[in-house]
C-alpha cells in the first residue's frame, strides 16, 4: 500500500473520530511464521511474528543489548546456594482478547506455571497439543535443570533448580519462555480447539494479533492496555515477501517501511540512495572451521595453528560475505559481554605456516573440508568458502578435498568422534550468555555432539564450569576471558567470521534499534508525519 | 460419451494409488529426516529423537506407515503438517484459490493472445510478422521466469509506478476471504477501490506466468494451422471462392485446435511448476511456494498430500481436455 494512502486512511479515520494518530507500520518480512506459539518453534521468522509483538516473558532482553531487565517479573531473588529463584510478578497485567475469549482475570502465577509445565510435564493436557516438540525447552536443558516450580501466592513464583545456573535469568527472557494465558488455554481445551493457542495467540505484549493469511500478511493492533510503554503505531503489518530484491523494490515504492535481510550485493546501492536508511550491526553469531582434534595430525595444536595461519580470512570476507561480515578471532561475537579484545588473531602468513608444518614433521598432508549445503547468516556460501580454503591450503602443501551432505545428514555425521576432516559450521546465540557458545560448542560434555572439534581441554572446561555457577557477571566475565586465551592458543577451530546484519528502512521510520540477538522488534518504532 | 467418461474415471483409481505410493516414497527417498532438519545446529539427543520418532510414527515399519497413510487418505485425512501443526487439507484449500486464480488469468492471457498470434503468423507465413512473432515466441519460451519477473517489477513498478510491486491487494483493504479468490472477494467486500487494486496486483504475475504458455500456444497454433492449410479441403474451399476469413477462422482453425488444446492441457502442469517461482517473487500466497518449503523442511504430510491433490487436479484437467476433443472433433466422440 502506498504511504500516501496510509496517511489518507489515517486522516480519514481521524476525521471519523476513530483516532487522532492512526498509523500503520508495514514491515516486509522474509517468510511465513510456522505458527504463533513460540515454544513450539526455533526460527527467528516465527519469533519476529509471535514472541516479540504478542508476548512477554518473566525477564526481557533490553532491546539493542543482551542485558536482561524485568518483564512480567518485577524483580527476582536468587538464594544463597543459587538453586532457588523467587520471581515477584507484576500486578495488573491484562491479557489480550479475541472473538472466542475475553479474560476475566489479570496475569498471575498460574499462567507462569502453565507456560512451563506444558513443555515438560507429560501429564499436562497441552504437552501433546499441536505435536508439541518443545525444542528450545529441551535444548536449553530445562527438564534436567528445573526440579519444580512452586506458586507461593498469586504474585510470587519459585523455581527450584537441581544445580546453580547463572544463565537461567537470560533463559527466562528467551522466546520459548513466553507467558501464555492459562485461562485461554483452559477455555480452548474445553471448546475442543486447543490448537488455537498456536493459531489465534493471546498474550500480554504491546501488540495483539488480528489476522494472518499464510504467505501473504499478518496484522496486529496496538494493545491499548499494555503494562509497559505503549506501542507508537496503531497497527503493525507484516507483508510477507520472500524475495530480497522484491522487498527492496517495495521499500523504494513505499509499500513497506522496513525490510530485513537485504542482498549483500545491494547494500552499497542502498547506502548511496537518498531516501533509504541502512542500519548495521554485528550478528550474535560465529562461523568456524572445526578440525577433528582426535585424529592425527590434527591432535597437534601447532598443526592446527599453522593451518589457521594459512587461511586468508580477508579474502573470505570480501568474496563470500561481500562485505556483510567481519573477521572473527574469538569463538564469541564482539557484541557479547566478556569478549576478549586483547587477543591477537593468527596472522595470515603462508610462509610461516609452511615452515611450522615442516617443523612438526607434517608433509603430504590431505584434509577433507566439509561444506554445509545450506545458507546461514554466519556462512552465506560454504561451498565457495571451502574452495577459497582449498586454494589457501594448497599454497602450504596441504591437499584439500571438499565434501558435502544433505543438511540433516551433515549435522548428524559431523558429530562422529572419528570423523574424517574439518567441518564448516557456525552458531547463532540464543540468550546472549557466553556459556551458550563456550559450553555448548567447546565443552567436554558436548564432545560427540555439538562440539564438532571433539575438543576437550581440562583447563578450558574447568573455567567455563566454574563461570556457569557464579552469579556475579564481572567474575564470570574474567573467567570467560581466560577461557578465550586457552582457546586461541589451542586452536581447535579456525574462527572465520561474524556476520553483519543490515536493516533497510525509509527515512520516516523512527526509533528502530538493531537487536543483537537477531530479532526484529517494532514495539517502540514510530513514523514521523 | 457417458461410457467414455466413466471409463476414464475408472482409470483414475490405479493412477490415484500410484500417485499415493510415489509421493509417499519419493519424499522418504530423499536423504535427511524431518526431526534432524527441525533440530538444526542445536541437535537433538538420542532419547529425544526416539520420543519424537514415536510421536510421528517413524518407529513403525514402512509398510505400516504407508497403510496408515493410505487409509487416512481414503477417509479424507491427509495428515497434519509437522511444521505448522495444521491439517494439510486446510492449508491446501487456504492457498489453492490463489494459485488457481493466477493460473486461470495466466492461461486466459496466453490463449487470448497466443491463438490469434499463431493464426496470423500461419496465414502470413514467411513474412515479417511471422518471423518477428516466432523469434519473440522463442525468446519468451526460453526466458528465465525469475529474471523476467524482476525486470517487469523494476520497470513497471519501480520506474513507471504503474503496478504494485507484489502481493494480491493493497494492505489498506482488509476484509474476509470466503472464496479465497481475491477478484471475487474484493467485489463482494463492497470496499471502494478494492476490486481495482486486486486487478492491478494481478497484471504482472499474470504476464510472467502466462509468458511460457503464450509462446508455446502461439508456436503450436502456427504449426497446426500450417499443416491444415495445406490440406485438400482447404484448397477446395479456396477454389469455391470462400472468403479467407471463413476458411482460416472456421475450417482451418477448428481442425488445428486438437493439438493446441492438448498443449493447453499439458501447460497446466507447466503453470503449476512456473507458479513456484512466480509466487515466490510476487509474494503470491499459493501452493507452489508451500510445496517447495515443505520439501526443504522434509514436511512429509504436506509433500505427500500436496502432490496427491495436485495430481488429482491434473487428472481432472486431462479428463476435461479429452472431453473437449469430442466437442471439437465429432469423430473422436464416436470412437
Amino acid at each position: 500500500m502506498s504511504l500516501k494512502k496510509l496517511m489518507a486512511t489515517g486522516l480519514l479515520l481521524s476525521t471519523l473520530g476513530v483516532s487522532a494518530h492512526a498509523q500503520s507500520l508495514v514491515y516486509c518480512s522474509e517468510g511465513s511464521p510456522e505458527g504463533f506459539d513460540p515454544a513450539l518453534y526455533t526460527s527467528g521468522t516465527t519469533f519476529d511474528a509471535s514472541s516479540h509483538p504478542i508476548y512477554n516473558r518473566l525477564s526481557e532482553f533490553k532491546t539493542g543489548t543482551t542485558e536482561t531487565i524485568p518483564g512480567l517479573a518485577e524483580s527476582w531473588e536468587v538464594s544463597e546456594d543459587g538453586k532457588k529463584i523467587t520471581f515477584n510478578l507484576r500486578k495488573g497485567v491484562k491479557f489480550h482478547s479475541n472473538d472466542q475469549f475475553t479474560p476475566t482475570r489479570d496475569f498471575n502465577a498460574d499462567d507462569v506455571i502453565f507456560s512451563f509445565d506444558r513443555q515438560g510435564n507429560e501429564e499436562n493436557p497441552y504437552y501433546t497439543v499441536s505435536g508439541g516438540t518443545w525444542e528450545y525447552f529441551n535444548s536449553m536443558s530445562m527438564p534436567e535443570l528445573i526440579e519444580s516450580i512452586e506458586k507461593v501466592d498469586d504474585y510470587t513464583v519459585v523455581f527450584n533448580l537441581t544445580r546453580p545456573e547463572a544463565p537461567i535469568i537470560a533463559n527466562m527472557a528467551m522466546d520459548f519462555a513466553s507467558i501464555q494465558s492459562k485461562e485461554y488455554a483452559d477455555a480452548m481445551m474445553e471448546a475442543g480447539t486447543p490448537e488455537m493457542l498456536n493459531q489465534a495467540p493471546i498474550g500480554t505484549g504491546p501488540f495483539q494479533f488480528q489476522a494472518y493469511q499464510k504467505d501473504a500478511v499478518i496484522r496486529y493492533l496496538r494493545n491499548d492496555e499494555y503494562w509497559g510503554d505503549p506501542a507508537k503505531v496503531e497497527s503493525l503489518i507484516f507483508a510477507i515477501t520472500p524475495d530480497a530484491s522484491v522487498r527492496y523494490q517495495k521499500v523504494q515504492a513505499g509499500e513497506c517501511h522496513v525490510m530485513a535481510y537485504p542482498n549483500p550485493a545491494d547494500v552499497q546501492a542502498m547506502k548511496d540512495a537518498e531516501d533509504i536508511v541502512v542500519m548495521e550491526q554485528e550478528g550474535l553469531n560465529v562461523g568456524y572451521l572445526a578440525y577433528n582434534t582426535k585424529v592425527a595430525p590434527f591432535d597437534n595444536a601447532k598443526v592446527r595453528k599453522a593451518l589457521n595461519m594459512a587461511i586468508d580470512k580477508q579474502a573470505i570476507i570480501d568474496v563470500v560475505f561481500q562485505g556483510s561480515g567481519q573477521i572473527a578471532k574469538n569463538p564469541i561475537p564482539p557484541t557479547m559481554w566478556s569478549y576478549n579484545d586483547a587477543i591477537e588473531d593468527d596472522n595470515y602468513d603462508p610462509e610461516a605456516a609452511k615452515a611450522m608444518l615442516e617443523a612438526e614433521g607434517v608433509s603430504d598432508l590431505s584434509l577433507k573440508i566439509w561444506a554445509m549445503p545450506v545458507q546461514r547468516p554466519y556462512n552465506p556460501n560454504a561451498r565457495r568458502m571451502a574452495e577459497l580454503m582449498q586454494e589457501d591450503f594448497s599454497k602450504v602443501g596441504v591437499n584439500v578435498e571438499i565434501v558435502s551432505y544433505e543438511w540433516g545428514e551433515y549435522l548428524e555425521r559431523s558429530k562422529a568422534e572419528d570423523r574424517d576432516g574439518a567441518v564448516l559450521l557456525g552458531w547463532t546465540g540464543d540468550n546472549g550468555d557466553p556459556d551458550n557458545f563456550l559450553a555448548v560448542l567447546l565443552g567436554c560434555d558436548a564432545v560427540g555432539g555439538s562440539n564438532r572439534a571433539q575438543w576437550c581441554n581440562e583447563d578450558f572446561d574447568k573455567l567455563i564450569q566454574e563461570a556457569k555457577v557464579l552469579s556475579s557477571q564481572d567474575e564470570r566475565a574474567a573467567l570467560y576471558e581466560q577461557a578465550q586465551v586457552i582457546f586461541k592458543d589451542q586452536a581447535p577451530w579456525a574462527t572465520i567470521a561474524h556476520s553483519v546484519v543490515f536493516m533497510t528502512m525509509r527515512p520516516e521510520v523512527e526509533g528502530y534499534i538493531v537487536h543483537p540477538l537477531g530479532g526484529h522488534i517494532f514495539n517502540q518504532v514510530g513514523l514521523s508525519q | 460419451m457417458l461410457n467414455y467418461i466413466l471409463g476414464r474415471l475408472l482409470t483414475f483409481i490405479p493412477t490415484f494409488i500410484g500417485v499415493t505410493l510415489i509421493s509417499f516414497s519419493f519424499i522418504r527417498a530423499l536423504p535427511g529426516d524431518p526431526i534432524q532438519v527441525m533440530a538444526g545446529e542445536r541437535g537433538v539427543s538420542e532419547a529425544r529423537y526416539a520420543e519424537l520418532a514415536a510421536q510421528y510414527g517413524f518407529d513403525q515399519p514402512i509398510y505400516i506407515q504407508f497403510w496408515d497413510y493410505l487409509t487416512g487418505v481414503l477417509q479424507g485425512d491427509l495428515g497434519t503438517s509437522f511444521v505448522t501443526k495444521r491439517p494439510v487439507w486446510d492449508e491446501f484449500f487456504a492457498l489453492f484459490p490463489a494459485t488457481l486464480e493466477l493460473s486461470f488469468f495466466a492461461m486466459l492471457f496466453a490463449v487470448l493472445l497466443g491463438l490469434p498470434a499463431g493464426v496470423i503468423a500461419a496465414v502470413n507465413r514467411g513474412k515479417l510478422f511471422d518471423r518477428a512473432l516466432m523469434s519473440t515466441a522463442l525468446v519468451g519460451y526460453s526466458m528465465p521466469i525469475f529474471w523476467w519477473a524482476l525486470l517487469l517489477i523494476i520497470v513497471f513498478s519501480g520506474n513507471l509506478q504503474w503496478t504494485p510491486v507484489s502481493g494480491r491487494i493493497d494492505l489498506l483493504y482488509y476484509f474476509p476471504n470466503p472464496t479465497g479468490f481475491m477478484i471475487i472477494d474484493s467485489l463482494a467486500s463492497g470496499q471502494k477501490g478494492a476490486f481495482a487494486s486486486a486487478v492491478r496486483h494481478l497484471v504482472l504475475p499474470t504476464i510472467v506466468l502466462g509468458t511460457i504458455p503464450l509462446a508455446v500456444i502461439a508456436r503450436q497454433t502456427r504449426s497446426a494451422m500450417l499443416e491444415v492449410l495445406g490440406e485438400d479441403y482447404i484448397r477446395t474451399a479456396r477454389a469455391k471462392g470462400m472468403s479467407p476469413g471463413r476458411i482460416n477462422g472456421i475450417h482451418a482453425l477448428r481442425n488445428a485446435l486438437i493439438p493446441v488444446v492438448t498443449v493447453i492441457g499439458l501447460s497446466v502442469g507447466t503453470l503449476l511448476a512456473g507458479a513456484i517461482l512466480t509466487e515466490t517473487i510476487f509474494s503470491w500466497p499459493g501452493i507452489g511456494k508451500w510445496m517447495v518449503d515443505s520439501i526443504f523442511r522434509r514436511d512429509y504430510p504436506v509433500v505427500q498430500g500436496g502432490l496427491l491433490l495436485i495430481a488429482v487436479m491434473v487428472m481432472i484437467v486431462n479428463l476435461t481436455v479429452d472431453m473437449l476433443y469430442g466437442v471439437i472433433n465429432p469423430k473422436i466422440r464416436k470412437r
